[in-house]
């Protein structure tokens, strides 16, 4: 199909990325030809969220010593002497220190297979050519023995000969199929029914704990039922990425559920935070002399700056002083600094904290009861809801499709072409390219810091509630001065994010040493390693470990542009994912560049709507159906799942 | 086209098309009601089942127009209540989700109120849902009035108990429950109309709290616990003299014959003779089921026989009695709060109301404080507020005056606004309400049957309605008052026994001929001071 590409565009977006995407989208919309492409068999780069033998196969590349040799025609020879070229890095170098452990039990008998096999990014987005998807799947080399090669195993087991059967399992049953992910319906089918016979939930845990037994295979299996992301990301329910969601109307591509609660950890114990009116208000832990003063504090944090008189003296003292100084018990401090702001002892002066806090009470009860917002089947759908909207506009999608160089003019300074895997030259005023698909020549000047992360299959929830489909956000503050807060975010399986039975956790922190080393220490606190010698009718307090992954990722977010050797004016450098919580950044990010090359054009403005074209008579029976199917949509949706274009504002 | 007669599908269609687009128009719904009557007759039931259900889903979508539309709502009970095999369970489906769109819809919470009753849901079921709607978002006077409705149907009390209230342990568990609320947000107003129900008492039973017989002027008062209105025929108050009935012509005192605490009556010569050694009197207010005796013996002036407002405690404003280790408590956790915050005006009312429940002699001093702090906070509210510490402070001298076992009742000084309960005085004589900001004589003052001295100096009034048929008052003291006009002196004229007259300080005595005025108005007043 590259040979079929048209040879100019206006804009060429190099990765997928969440700010690359709704740079794509922006500038789509605004009537510029655009060419994206990614050297990935997905979309998202850092961003993507997985299959369970999706992830597997990232971690393979990953874990691969030899470069992935993919020498293209040659292009020196196409540059032309007034020209000069930018190589382009072959190998994302963002990734390192990855770390697997299976602690699920191996059943060697067992047939496993993921079903319906088939990483879902592939074919969920509007792409060029359809098969495209469907040959990009992830194909194991036949010698590679062990697809994992640091893998450690505590069991006694070795999974390899089983890794190895289920992934070339999955890799035949890969080829033939085409499934549909947006599908959504088509989730629902048997093996749902029999996950739920072989899997019981977390209740019955305690009480037939030989029944609870997620196996190894089981994982395998169901592997389609997890989508895992790479970043780990939450939406603030009035924050820029929602805003621009609603406003260009992407939001329709996507699902999103309510936070349904945030968690602390203090004295070894995991609890709920009672952060909004209805939640102090149900709250049984605060007496009710602290259910007055948190909410007295709360209300005034939402207007703190009416009131400088409160808080002028102290500006110049950390947040977590400043709420010493507050009529607040201890414990609601420890909520406040931690939970709320999220912050740190240390990290944040008087005013911060209060912006911080203030922050998240904003973000409160406009879907729901807690400031944030997850996206059904991951983070990953972000970017390619907004690559679906470039597509809408006539953008141009190209998956494995690595770009060699970039070409620039000598004379004027500026980019004119790139030359493609194929050697294709394509002509383009505007070039993005996210920041790992520069070579170490470009990026020799510029330091990066780390995020650590950490992935973890669980069998129950850190906090045992009446229902099994939480979704929680816990901080754990650091221990000693210099390390950093530990952001865990726990998906139970409604998010599409797992398999029934299952929690997947997320940990991120800023690094200061290799993700294991940041993370460990919390993965042991929070929970223990899956033993088979575990005695039966122990009362196993913490959840249980079936999988971990550690790895570090490369945070390119607060580069400055001048760091980067010799870029072409019209050459832009997208980041990618922060260590943050939210997404304002990328939004931010994407909108600056945007206005960059199409200065004084709106960004992402709602597509005009078919509906909206009307002819005068049919005005009032059109608003009508449209009422109707907003509150019906209501009445069907499950209570937790909101709804983007119709926010129930809080009615106070 | 009403007129006309023409009531068909082509009213129905029209009207659909306005109401649809704004409902709030009831003759459109009354024009659909008598189609819809009109067409019941003529209709197969298949075909009516068919336009029930068009007609049901016409109404979602106005609701959805204008979900708070009075028309709307009521056409569909309407409509629900002529069909044969409603749809209960739909009903309460549908409002489960408006009120999950707007949880303080009242609206659909009256109507809500109406498909339970209809089909008979379990009052467990439904607090169960105000549970759930509470705890999304407590505030919200429908889902706590709705409590107090179902929470005693639940909860049954014996018979002889007080109607209306909850048992010990439940009472407990809802107390805690608002008390959840209001710490969490005090200026939420339901929360503490809802504690306020929690705390009442149930309304009393009508009684009769004082019975007089007085010789001199041949006459019967009776005073009720309530206002009420006694009809020209004597059926509803039978009067019993010596155990045989007598026929009388009951008036209250001003004459007025108003629903009043205070009805009196005349009696002839007879039922008063010397001959027997006592006369027995008994009332019946036949309406409540209440009945009160007095004995008037031989060579006496008068008898009487009252309910001790000591005894009754009538005064605990409208708290419950029985409860004083809950409401003990309750002020404790209220003091808490205030102390966190102390200009809430909710809280310091609610602890007002508390001590006045738990005791009011024993906190009037603190209660007199909180008023102040009240009024302070509350300035919109100052002048109810100085009517309610009048109230209560004329509470407490009445207590004191009954534990003394006098009929002289000293208001002086106290800095009253307002006068109440003047129907428990009866059978008070002397009376002292020098000193305060009174600007009137109210007319309940007519009901002071035994009044003979009546002091009211350095107050701010202005009119004399209650100095109305006083039948024993002999001094009156107005010193320093603002009576203007000598037209508002008219009343003591119909006090017979009035001797002395001390109106010095006002400006009606600066007015020329103010001195003949009165010669003429009270022949009989010997001694009258301008």
């Amino acid at each position: 199909m590259a040979d079929n590409l048209p040879s100019e565009f206006d804009v060429i977006v190099i990765g997928t990325g969440l700010p690359e995407s709704i740079i794509a989208a922006a500038c789509s919309r605004s009537g510029q030809r655009v060419l994206h492409v990614d050297s990935r068999s997905y979309y998202g780069g850092n961003w993507a969220s997985f299959s369970f033998s999706g992830i597997l196969s990232w971690l393979k590349e990953y874990q691969e010593n030899s470069d992935i040799v993919n020498e293209g025609p040659a292009w020196q020879e196409q540059i032309l002497e007034n020209e000069e070229a930018i190589a382009l890095s072959r190998k994302d170098k963002t990734i390192q220190h990855v770390e697997v452990f299976c602690y699920a039990s191996q059943d060697l008998h067992e047939e496993v297979e993921e079903a319906g096999a088939l990483q879902k990014n592939h074919a969920s987005v509007i792409s060029e050519n359809p098969t495209e998807a469907v040959h990009s799947a992830y194909l194991p080399s036949e010698d590679e023995s062990l697809c994992i090669a640091s893998c450690e195993m505590l069991t006694e087991q070795t999974p390899s000969s089983d890794l190895e059967t289920a992934l070339e399992i999955s890799n035949v049953k890969v080829t033939g199929e085409t499934e549909k992910h947006d599908d959504k319906t088509c989730m629902k089918s048997a093996s749902e029914e029999e996950t739920s016979k072989n899997v019981p939930t977390t209740e019955g845990t305690a009480l037939q704990p030989k029944k609870t037994r997620i196996t190894y295979s089981q994982i395998i299996k169901e592997g389609r039922r997890f989508n895992i992301d790479l970043v780990s990301k939450l939406l603030y329910s009035r924050g820029l990425l929602i805003d621009l969601l609603i406003k260009s109307n992407v939001s329709r591509y996507a699902e999103f559920k309510n936070i349904t609660r945030i968690l602390a950890f203090r004295e070894g114990r995991v609890e709920q935070v009672p952060c909004s009116r209805a939640d102090v208000f149900n709250s049984k832990q605060l007496t009710m002399v602290e259910k007055r003063m948190l909410m007295k504090f709360l209300t005034f944090c939402m207007e703190y700056e009416k009131h400088p008189d409160e808080y002028k003296a102290y500006e110049e003292i950390t947040f977590s002083e400043y709420l010493k100084t507050q009529k607040l018990t201890p414990n609601l401090q420890y909520f406040v600094l931690h939970s709320i702001a999220m912050t740190s002892e240390t990290a944040s002066n008087t005013i911060d904290g209060l912006k911080a806090t203030k922050n998240f009470l904003h973000c409160l009860g406009r879907y729901g009861n807690t400031p944030f917002l997850f996206p059904l089947y991951g983070q990953g759908e972000l970017p390619q809801c907004f690559c679906r909207m470039c597509a809408v506009f006539g953008g141009i999608y190209c998956l494995r499709h690595s770009v060699q160089c970039l070409v620039v003019d000598k004379e004027s300074r500026k980019c004119k072409a790139i030359i493609d895997q194929f050697g294709q030259r394509i002509i383009s005023k505007h070039f993005l390219v996210e920041d790992s698909y520069f070579s170490e020549n470009t990026c020799s000047h510029v330091q990066y810091r780390q995020i650590s992360r950490s992935v973890l299959i669980t069998d129950r929830s850190v906090l045992k509630t009446d229902s099994d489909q939480q979704i929680s956000i816990l901080t754990v503050p650091g221990e000693e001065p210099g390390t950093f807060a530990v952001r865990v975010i726990e998906l139970c399986s409604s998010t599409m994010t797992c398999m029934k039975g299952t929690y997947l956790v997320h940990l991120t922190c800023t690094s200061s040493k290799t993700a294991r080393e940041d993370l460990e220490p919390v993965v042991q606190k929070l929970f223990t390693p899956y033993t088979e010698t575990e005695t039966e009718n122990e009362e196993v307090e913490k959840p249980r470990l079936l999988w971990a992954l550690y790895f570090n990722m490369r945070d390119s977010s607060d580069v400055s542009r001048n760091s980067y050797n010799d870029l072409p004016s019209n050459v832009y450098v997208c980041s990618g994912p922060d260590s943050g919580l939210g997404n304002d950044n990328a939004v931010k990010q994407a909108e600056t560049l945007f206005q960059l090359i199409c200065p004084n054009e709106d960004f992402c403005p709602p597509p005009p709507n078919p509906e909206d074209i009307i002819t005068d008579g049919d005005s009032l029976q059109s608003e009508a159906s449209e009422a109707s199917v907003i509150l019906e949509a209501n009445s069907e949706t499950p209570k937790e799942s909101a709804s983007l274009g119709n926010p129930e504002e809080a009615s106070q | 086209m009403r007129q006309a007669g023409e009531l068909d599908e082509s009213v129905l269609e029209l009207t659909s098309q306005i109401l649809g687009a704004n409902p709030d128009f009831a003759t459109l719904w009354n024009c659909r009601r008598e189609v819809l009557q009109r067409l019941e007759a003529q209709k197969s039931p298949e075909e009516l089942a068919a336009l029930v259900k068009t007609e049901l889903g016409f109404l979602e979508s106005c609701l959805r127009v204008n979900p708070k539309s009075y028309g709307t709502w009521h056409h569909r009970c309407w409509l629900l209540g002529r069909l044969p095999e409603p749809n209960w369970a739909r009903e309460l489906e549908l409002c489960a989700r408006f009120l999950e769109v707007d949880e303080r819809n009242f609206h659909c919470w009256d109507y809500r109120r109406f498909v339970a009753a209809q089909a008979a849901v379990p009052p467990a079921e439904e607090l169960a849902f105000t549970d759930s709607l509470i705890t999304r978002n407590f505030s919200n006077y429908s889902s706590w009035h709705y409590r107090s409705c179902l929470l005693p149907q639940l909860h049954p009390q014996p018979d002889s108990g007080p109607q209306g209230r909850l048992p010990e342990d439940v009472l407990l568990k809802e107390l805690e429950l608002v008390q959840n609320a209001f710490f969490t947000d005090p200026n939420d107003q339901s929360a503490w109309f809802y504690h306020r129900w929690l705390l009442g008492r149930a309304d009393p039973q009508d009684a009769l709290r004082c019975l007089h017989v007085s010789r001199d002027e041949a006459c019967l008062t009776v005073s009720f616990s309530r206002p009420v209105l006694v009809g020209p025929r004597t059926e509803t108050l039978l009067l019993m003299v010596d155990e045989s009935p007598l026929a009388v012509e009951w008036r209250t005192p001003d004459g007025r014959n108003w629903p009043g605490h205070v009805w009196l009556c005349d009696l002839p010569a007879t039922s008063l003779n010397d001959q027997l050694p006592h006369h027995t009197f008994r009332v019946i207010w036949t309406a409540g089921d209440a009945q009160k005796e007095c004995v008037l013996l031989k060579g006496h002036q008068e008898g009487w026989c009252r309910d001790s407002a000591t005894d009754e405690q009538l005064f605990r404003c409208e708290l419950s009695v029985e409860k004083s280790t809950v409401l003990q408590s309750e002020l404790e956790s209220c003091k808490e709060l205030q102390e966190l915050e102390p200009e809430n005006k909710w809280c310091l009312l609610t602890i007002i109301l508390l001590m006045r429940a738990l005791d009011p002699l024993l906190y009037e001093k603190e209660t007199l404080q909180y008023f102040q702090t009240l009024k302070a906070v509350d300035p919109m509210r100052a002048a109810y507020l100085d009517d309610l510490r009048s109230k209560f402070l004329l509470e407490n001298s009445l207590l004191k005056m009954e534990y003394a076992e006098v009929r002289v009742l000293h208001l002086g000084h106290k800095d009253l606004t307002v006068l109440c309960h003047l129907e428990q005085l009866l059978l008070v004589t002397h009376l002292d309400l020098s000193h305060n900001r009174l600007r009137a004589l109210p007319p309940a003052l007519a009901a002071l049957r035994c009044l003979e001295v009546l002091q009211a100096n350095d107050n701010a009034i202005e009119s004399l309605d209650g100095v109305t048929n006083l039948p024993r008052l002999q001094e009156l003291s107005l010193c320093n008052n603002r009576l203007q006009q000598r037209m508002v002196l008219q009343p003591l004229a119909s006090c017979p026994r009035l001797v002395l007259l001390n109106l010095q300080g006002n400006p009606l005595c600066q007015a020329v001929g103010t001195s003949e005025y009165l010669a003429e108005l009270l022949p009989l007043v010997n001694s009258i001071l301008v």
